[in-house]
């Protein structure tokens, strides 16, 4: 029997090593993420959150353990993984089209057939008419728009999302966050969320891992289940469910916040 | 911020009396610029003219002017021009070119970098000028003598600059780049070179006085023509006029090819706009 484990994740480790120190960062993780879910990491900041998604891009190689996407096992950059940062890191010198392509190009699939489908995926998102511009004469909310736009261009099956809003203040952070989690849930994809932002996490995640502090290890799980408004509900309006500030508080407390 | 290329729009009273104050302070910082150069010109004559100045220490406009007439009329201003600007341009473009090619060795390659690392800080603290006999004996006692001069000037500070530069190059950008599964060239090629465009332009602009200071060095040292030979020339001779005319033809040179690299900056740079 085929398990729905898209990304599986079994006992990994990270230690990292300095002259006169060592730091364990990650200490014999497991978790899965299924298709079509977005999963969201919350954690106390510097228990490794980046940390597990550069190793799942395979940026990184974990001391320990092994990861799987879609049964594969990752050894290294892949193409079934597409990465977002909290910073757009658009090419100035590139115009936004040429910007979306930058995947395409360094895996060599820049056709005319997937030129147009990236303009094509401009154009659905609102982009269309910036095409030619660079991204300096963008928004902020934009760019991080081409952004997504840009990993989306490679097809990649899975999302891996560092913070992707945290740049961005607060009505954008919404108002993009919004925009992003409906392209996501649009083009079927899966994503794996870190964020610092308890809200963020809830309205927009399927199941939220909140992470203990250092060596990060999974402290609980929780299964969102909001009951939103309309039927194809987006995250903004999630926030108004009932049960919203009930799952904020249980991970608020969970995550041990206290001024020093 | 968007309405960049609208450039029809109808701009209001106040925006065209704003666009109005723009264009006459820059056309009153120009007048002011030749208004001073004039001033400076016209004093100096004044002054040589009622022996102010003895005018055999100081020359004067009007006999450098004559001069320059002269000089351009029998070929050999044009001569010495030609050769200076051959030798500059030769040092130049050499220096740059294998200065950006080491520089990309040194980004490749961080133990190569470590290892030189200790020499080019002597190589860059040393007054190069102090090399110049050396060169001369072992390239030979002329062009290509000062051509390696100008080169060795220049080479160093476009090593150093352009590898920092590189190093600059947002960490970032290139681990976005690496989840794409790019390879070392092609982070290379498509965000550590053109990311490091400005400062290459910025050492470009740094290296053509570089080189105009080995040549005129090399020049003084050896050489039976170009401007530096023109200089010392006249200054054996007592001849100020001909070390006058050297020099403002030396600096006229310098300021056309400083015009050229901005010019190849407005060229590259156009998303900076």
């Amino acid at each position: 029997m085929r398990n729905n484990k898209f990304v599986d994740i079994k006992n990994i480790s990270m230690t990292y090593h300095t002259l006169d120190n060592e730091t364990i960062a990650l200490k014999e993780l497991s978790f899965h993420v299924d298709k079509g879910e977005i999963v969201s990491l919350v954690g106390p900041s510097g228990c490794g959150k980046s940390t597990i998604l550069s190793i799942i891009a395979g940026l990184l190689k974990p001391s320990t353990g092994e990861i799987f996407i879609d049964g594969h096992r990752i050894d290294g950059p892949n193409k079934a993984s597409g990465y977002m940062f909290q910073r757009d890191n658009l090419f100035p010198w590139r115009t936004i089209l040429q910007n979306v392509l930058i995947g395409l190009e360094i895996q060599k699939k820049v056709n005319d057939e997937s030129i147009a489908r990236v303009s094509q995926l401009l154009d659905t998102y609102g982009l269309g008419e910036f095409k030619n511009h660079y991204p300096d004469q963008l928004s902020g909310g934009m760019r991080q728009r081409v952004a997504l736009i840009r990993t989306l261009a490679v097809e990649p099956e899975l999302l891996l999302l560092d913070e992707p809003f945290s740049a961005l203040d607060y009505q954008n952070r919404l108002a993009v966050g919004d925009e992003i989690a409906r392209i996501i849930k649009k083009e079927g994809k899966t994503a794996l969320m870190v964020t610092h932002d308890v809200g963020e996490a809830i309205s927009m995640s399927d199941r939220v891992l909140v992470l203990s502090n250092r060596p990060a290890t999974i402290k609980n799980i929780h299964h969102i289940q909001l009951t939103c408004q309309s039927d194809n509900p987006s995250p903004i309006q999630c926030r108004e469910a009932p049960e919203f500030r009930h799952y904020f508080n249980l991970i608020w407390k969970e995550l041990d916040v206290y001024v020093k | 911020m968007l309405n960049k290329d609208n450039e029809n729009v109808k701009y209001s009273p106040q925006h065209q009396e704003f666009l109005r104050a723009v264009k006459r302070n820059k056309l009153q910082i120009k007048a002011s610029q030749v208004g001073f150069l004039m001033l400076f010109i016209i004093c100096w004559e004044v002054a040589a003219n009622l022996k102010w100045i003895d005018p055999f220490f100081f020359s004067k406009p009007s006999d450098i002017f004559k001069l320059l007439v002269r000089l351009s009329a029998d070929g050999s201003l044009i001569m010495h021009t030609t050769v200076s600007v051959y030798e500059t341009l030769m040092g130049f473009v050499i220096g740059t070119v294998l200065g950006t090619i080491v520089a990309i060795m040194l980004w490749w390659s961080d133990f190569i970098a470590k290892v030189v690392d200790p020499y080019l800080v002597v190589l860059n603290a040393l007054p190069k000028i102090a090399l110049g006999p050396i060169i001369i004996i072992w390239a030979g006692a002329g062009t290509r003598g000062i051509i390696v001069t100008a080169l060795l000037i220049s080479i160093v500070v476009t090593i150093l600059s352009t590898f920092n530069g590189f190093k600059e190059v947002d960490t970032e950008k290139i681990k976005m780049l690496k989840t794409f599964g790019a390879t070392k060239l092609q982070i290379l090629q498509k965000v550590v070179l053109p990311a490091s465009v400005p400062t290459m332009i910025n050492t470009m602009k740094i290296n053509i006085g570089m080189s105009w200071v080995g040549v005129i060095v090399g020049e003084f040292l050896v050489s039976k023509a170009g401007l530096g030979y023109l200089i010392v020339y006249g200054g054996q001779v007592f001849r100020l006029d001909i070390v006058m005319a050297g020099v403002i033809v030396l600096a006229v040179a310098t300021f056309v090819m400083y015009q050229f690299v901005a010019w190849v900056e407005n060229r590259f740079l156009r998303w900076k706009q």
